[in-house]
């Protein structure tokens, strides 16, 4: 299997430099019913409500895990608030900082609990994958187990420049890692568990390794994987790891395996050993923006500026807020958006770290494109089509399969925005079937009518012919 | 009105339209000091008058389009299209046939169907099918070697390999002509080295994908040695193709030029193969000094199929 991408500067060296360093609990966090997976929890809490540490503050729904509030406190209000994926409606909450716990911590007795079980312990914990899609858990769990799938495979691949958080997670806390993985395997019946690791990662493979060593258990097995940017996306990494495409319109279930990010094994790991729900995790804060890059421990909904804060404060001025790496990163309003599940890596550039694009030329259809395109794709051609609005194009030349890497953009000579066309022309596609979808539903519902009306008038003829035979009138064709 | 937010990714490699063509451009250097070594100053002369041309039809063409000047003007595009003409064309050309030659390809080649990027044709190559059609004299003439300015003119080995095979007179005696080399053309075969050395510069940056030019050279070069086999008195042999005429310059520089080319791996491949066979059937049957241009021209217009024909597999789909 032929595996495309790019190999890139990874600027991880500074934030591994210190260990992962705590966050300390803000004043006040805000919680975004919608933590990155693009659907809204329903909130079980109104303002007023005095709340401890993992008090269950809204139910998951969807696409969106439950939320646990992360300090003791009252809730101030649920409104509209700046968040990483845009604005949305949020839980804030005024902490005391008194962090007293909902209940008293205690381990769950898991090896005695069977799958299902196991996974309404991880649904009510409100665990999300922490890889940066923040879909819940429990769920890709579920459909893994009822799809039979074999491995498990726990990805600790982190290809993106600057985002080291699951690096410097391997490296300290490793064996949270694999009892995670265990229970995961539980959960899902899958009989063997690769934990991917790429190969710039040295120390985090080793801290792994011997993780693996020390638990003494067959099924696990650790896969060093070249450093090559997209090879930490879902699909990339199952061929990688498996040697099996997932196909486009399915997921790795269908090939056998289900895709875990390590930090989230982590996180089902201090379910297990004291019962605490999702409430933190790892965020890698860098850039020549901040003054001590470094891996924090935030509790969910604490504001990146308290992060900055925690890492020094900042180094420049004029610096751009990314909420990811340099390849995939969304920009951010500002300091005031909290932590979600989501969030793996603020990233704060200076014009320096981030230079500007040369404007945009034609396309010379040199195909460099192409050359590193993990899905295989010639984005030339799709751009093309993108550019014609041409539904037909789009679809031969796969846009379904493009997982928006960035890596076309990132080779182009012509500095052409190609990925941001291809989102754009996705979601004009999606639009355009919506209005297809709709306009054959109002066809249906007019050739309906249409019937009933030609029912109705045949009905009415009858009736009128019936009615003049009984009274005896001529027949209007004879005289 | 805010400015739109940056889109992901935040990043490029800054490798850039102006710096692949000038690149090209250097990898140019060895055929045209070639050329001076063998012909004198000329070839210089004649680079240089069709680079101010070009600049000047491609400002004039940019004007009338009213589009910007400066990315166009600067990005080096029109300067290859120029050189490669200039190159192309016999030292002996008059410099105001080469300003037509040039005008054709700026104006109509690649303007007239949109500028940088669109042009379905090769426009050096468009340039150069004007001038061989328009002055046949003069573009079938070279000078040999040494000669310098005033170089007496006479046929290209291929030239005098057709008009003697029509003649009947013996491989032997053709290839014992004035116009022939150790391997390929006088002074064609030291141009077609020096081609070769800058085209292997140019896989080496990747620049160019090896299957383009490995598929010219096996086009040409496969059926002339099949042929050279059975009818050696007939069919000159590979290495006397590969060494003679535009061999080299086309496979890695005429028919490498993305914009006009098949653009997958597989289609670069059919487009290579195709371009190299009909340069020998050019060669060995025609009526033209080379085939090149006709067959990178005719190749130009099977790309729009070819280019559906061989979409690579998608990842994850079944084909």
């Amino acid at each position: 299997m032929k595996l495309r991408g790019l190999t890139l500067d990874g600027h991880k060296s500074r934030p591994l430099k210190g260990l992962i360093r705590p966050v300390p609990p803000p004043a006040m966090l805000v919680l975004a019913l919608d933590q990155g997976a693009g659907e809204a929890a329903a909130p079980v809490v109104r303002p007023g409500d005095a709340v401890r540490v993992g008090s269950p503050i809204a139910a998951g729904a969807g696409a969106a895990t439950a939320l646990h509030s992360p300090v003791s406190g009252i809730v101030r209000e649920i409104a509209e608030h700046p968040a990483p994926r845009g604005a949305g409606r949020c839980i804030v909450i005024d902490n005391d900082g008194r962090d007293e716990p909902a209940v008293p911590a205690a381990p769950v007795d898991w090896r005695a609990m069977d799958g299902k079980a196991l996974l309404g312990l991880v649904a009510e914990a409100g665990i999300a994958g922490l890889g940066g899609a923040a879909f819940p858990t429990a769920t890709k769990l579920a459909l893994a187990r009822a799809a039979g799938v074999d491995l498990l495979l726990l990805n600790g691949a982190e290809c993106e420049p600057w985002i080291c958080c699951d690096d410097a997670l391997m490296r300290e806390r490793a064996p949270d890692i694999v009892l995670g993985a265990q229970v995961m395997l539980a959960a899902t019946g899958a009989q063997r568990c690769v934990i991917a690791i790429e190969d710039d990662k040295p120390e985090a493979i080793a801290a792994v390794e011997s993780a693996v060593r020390a638990t003494d258990d067959a099924r696990f097995e650790v896969r060093v994987l070249p450093a090559l940017f997209p090879l930490g996306a879902e699909a990339p990494l199952v061929a990688a790891v498996t040697g099996r495409e997932v196909p486009h319109d399915g997921w790795p279930p269908q090939v056998g395996a289900v895709c875990q990010n390590v930090a989230t094994a982590a996180t089902v790991a201090r379910l297990v050993r004291d019962g605490r729900p999702a409430m933190s995790r790892i965020v890698t804060v860098t850039g020549s923006g901040v003054n001590e890059p470094a891996n924090v421990e935030a509790r969910i909904g604490t504001p990146v500026a308290a992060l900055v804060d925690a890492c020094g404060g900042y180094a420049a001025t004029n610096v751009r807020h990314i909420a990811g790496g340099s390849l995939t990163g969304r920009m951010l309003v500002g300091d005031e958006v909290p932590v979600t599940k989501g969030l793996n890596c603020v990233l704060l550039a200076t014009a320096a770290d981030l230079p500007l694009r040369a404007p945009e030329v034609p396309c010379i259809r040199c195909g460099d494109c192409a050359d590193v395109c993990p899905a295989g794709l010639l984005p030339q051609q799709l751009h093309v089509a993108a550019r014609a609005g041409d539904s037909a194009g789009l679809a031969r030349f796969g846009l379904d399969a493009c997982i928006e890497c960035g890596c076309c953009d990132y080779v182009c000579p012509s500095s052409i925005p190609l990925t941001a066309r291809f989102r754009a022309a996705r979601a004009r596609e999606h639009l355009a079937e919506v209005e297809r979808h709709r306009a054959l539903e109002a066809k249906a519902r007019y050739e309906r009518h249409q019937r009933r009306l030609a029912e109705q008038a045949e009905a009415e003829r009858q009736a009128f012919d019936a009615a003049r035979r009984r009274a005896g009138g001529a027949d209007p064709g004879g005289g | 009105m805010t400015a739109p937010i940056p889109q992901p990714p935040h990043v490029v490699a800054g490798f850039t339209v102006p710096r692949v063509m000038f690149q090209v451009l250097a990898a140019l250097l060895p055929v045209l000091a070639v050329q001076v070594y063998l012909f004198g100053p000329r070839p210089l002369l004649l680079v240089a008058v069709a680079a101010v041309a070009a600049l000047a039809c491609e400002a004039l063409a940019l004007r009338l389009r009213r589009r910007s000047m400066q990315p166009f003007l600067r990005d080096g595009s029109v300067l290859v299209t120029a050189a490669l003409l200039a190159l192309a064309v016999p030292p002996t050309l008059p410099p105001g046939h080469l300003v037509l030659g040039v005008a054709c390809a700026v104006l109509l080649a690649k303007h007239a169907y949109g500028g940088l990027g669109q042009n379905p044709f090769n426009p050096a190559m468009v340039g150069y099918a004007v001038l061989l059609v328009s002055f046949p004299l003069e573009m079938t003439r070279w000078p040999a070697p040494g000669d310098g300015w005033d170089a007496m003119t006479g046929a290209t080995a291929l030239d005098a390999l057709r008009t003697g095979l029509r003649q009947s007179y013996t491989m032997q005696e053709i290839m014992a002509g004035p116009a022939f080399g150790r391997v390929g053309a006088a002074g064609g075969e030291w141009i077609n080295l020096a081609a070769l050395a800058g085209g292997l510069y140019l896989l080496a940056r990747g620049l160019v994908r090896w299957h383009i030019p490995v598929a010219v050279l096996a086009g040409i070069a496969g059926p002339a040695a099949l042929f050279h086999t059975f009818d050696p008195g007939a069919h000159a042999s590979a290495s006397f193709h590969l060494a003679s005429g535009a061999t080299m310059l086309g496979a890695f520089f005429i028919a490498t030029d993305p914009v006009s080319a098949a653009t997958s791996d597989r289609g670069r491949l059919v487009y290579g193969a195709g371009i190299g066979l009909l340069t020998w059937v050019i060669r060995s049957w025609g009526g033209y000094p080379d085939g090149v241009a006709f067959a990178v021209l005719i190749m130009n217009l099977a790309v729009p199929l070819i280019d559906r024909c061989t979409v690579p597999r998608i990842h994850g789909h079944v084909r």
